[in-house]
């Protein structure tokens, strides 16, 4: 758990990154956001098998991390992170999918690799897509470009809220289990009974909570939704930006830019 | 000014799963008091005090604020006109940054924009926080939280100010800053408290609770000076 606790603090760092000024921190939320769900979809439509085609994405959120100023480490690092997600997802593709697609040197590979090296690198673009987005907005700032650009209310609050507590939820639970670990014999691990009744009190402690905290926001006069936090100004920027974006992933996704550039590059050096 | 004034008559609650706890409390508190509510843990202070902004709605009996009962149609007067600083300021400070936190009040009041920008520097300047307003609040320490809390709760410029347990978890430093602060505000004051030694400094007048009933109501010297009623209400 206290490591659960230093990764919430990592997100905060991600979030200091996003009250940077840089031109690609200046677009408006909404301008970024309805770009990264495009990417995300454009990078996901791709056959299952598909490999080289996706590999010209990889300049969207590149371009964004290096003019927005976000060291490209830090955005590897969560990748990592969460990366066991994606291996396990794709992991027994090799295994069921045998047939022989194609020959790299001597080296014949199924189209089990080539669907599971492809859904590591759409869980690369996508995941960090996401992250770049995070720390080049900020998580209120795409609240709000999420609430303006029709989201529900409710859905915004919520989410706005989750920020808010999950680092208070962090806490209680790193307290607990450092507690347990004070009382417990070193080195062994907490039977599941004793996981069971702490997951069981930091629930009830968490609803208590909310209680408390919707206590405190009716007592200050709300009345089922957060007002709008931030006024959000469309400039000619955003558009250029947005229709630029949407263009290149076209281009990908269409216009088979891989193949285009990999002709290029051979023309070159013929 | 009758609308400062706070009066419970007969005050009775019991929670959904039947525990009572009030059970008959009755005060009158006039503008301008400054009111200590002691008692032991489960004696019902903080039950009470949710009792003051509505909160809680009475099982039994009346609650008034001014001229106003606290009714589910007067809710939003009652408010607006009660600020209630709790217990943990982790429960009250629910936005992203200070300064959004304070203007959460002014803006579900439907005020116009520069009125709150107004509110906001004025409320986080009375409680010498206006260097925190861009910071998140977990970033923040216990002390420049309750700093911040109590500034989202000026902001909406009550007349009456509530508060339960305000010095609990600050130390010695930030304690005495805030008693300062609260000595300066000139609204009518209720606070819960274990801490005697503040309600001493703060308040004029004392409530013992015990039990959920009034035990004792009178002038703080010579409430916390029986040590007998104190002992028998578990202080």
């Amino acid at each position: 758990m206290p490591r659960i606790d230093t990764a919430l603090r990592e997100i905060g760092a991600l979030d200091s990154l996003a009250a940077q000024d840089t031109p690609v921190h200046r677009l408006d939320p909404r301008a970024k956001l309805i770009a990264t769900m495009a990417f995300v979809v454009t990078a996901v439509s791709f056959p299952k098998r598909e490999v080289a085609e996706l590999m010209p994405l990889f300049l969207f959120p590149v371009a964004l991390l290096a003019v927005g100023r976000v060291p490209f480490g830090l955005i590897g690092r969560y990748l990592l992170m969460a990366s066991p997600f994606a291996v396990m997802v794709g992991i027994f593709n090799p295994l069921l999918d045998r047939e022989v697609v194609a020959h790299w040197g001597g080296l014949a590979v199924t189209g089990g690799w080539l669907s599971f090296l492809s859904i590591l690198l759409r869980f690369a673009l996508t995941v960090g897509a996401a992250l770049t987005l995070l720390a080049c907005t900020g998580y209120v700032g795409v609240c709000a470009g999420m609430g303006r650009l029709g989201a529900p209310r409710a859905l915004v609050t919520q989410f706005l809220l989750l920020y808010r507590y999950i680092f208070v939820l962090a806490d209680e639970g790193a307290r607990t289990v450092r507690a347990h670990a004070l009382r417990s014999d070193s080195g062994r691990p907490a039977t599941v009974r004793v996981w069971g009744s702490m997951a069981g009190h930091l629930l009830l402690r968490a609803h208590d909570r909310g209680l408390r905290v919707h206590s405190a926001m009716l007592a200050r006069g709300f009345d089922g939704s957060i007002q709008p936090l931030r006024c959000l100004r469309w400039a000619w920027a955003d558009t250029a930006f947005l229709v630029g974006s949407l263009a290149f992933f076209a281009l990908v996704r269409f216009g088979h830019l891989s193949e285009l550039l990999g002709r290029c590059a051979l023309e070159t050096l013929h | 000014m009758s609308h400062h004034i706070v009066e419970a008559k007969d005050l009775e609650y019991s929670y959904p799963d039947g525990t009572p706890a009030l059970r008959g409390v009755s005060f009158r508190i006039e503008h301008g008091e400054s009111v200590g509510l002691v008692g032991a843990n489960g004696a019902g202070k903080s039950t009470l005090l949710l009792h003051l902004n509505g909160c809680l709605l009475a099982s039994k009996g009346t609650v008034r604020v001014g001229d106003v009962p606290v009714t589910q149609a007067t809710l939003p007067q009652v408010r607006h006109s009660v600020g209630t600083i709790f217990q943990d300021p982790n429960d009250q400070l629910f936005m992203p940054t200070v300064g959004e936190d304070v203007a959460f009040g002014p803006v579900n009041m439907r005020l116009p924009d520069e009125e709150v920008e107004r509110r906001v520097r004025e409320s986080l300047a009375a409680v010498g926080a206006e260097h925190l307003r861009a910071r998140p609040p977990y970033r923040l320490s216990g002390g420049e939280k309750r700093a911040a809390a109590i500034a989202g709760v000026l902001a909406m410029e009550p007349d009456i100010l509530v508060m339960d347990e305000p010095s609990s978890g600050l130390d010695p430093r930030a304690r005495r800053n805030l008693i300062a602060l609260l000595k300066g505000f000139k609204h009518t004051k209720i606070v819960a408290a274990h801490d005697l030694d503040m309600i001493r400094d703060l308040c004029a007048r004392t409530i013992v609770l015990h039990e959920g009933r009034v035990a004792a109501d009178g002038p703080t010297a010579t409430v916390l000076a029986d040590r007998e009623l104190l002992a028998g209400c578990g202080l």
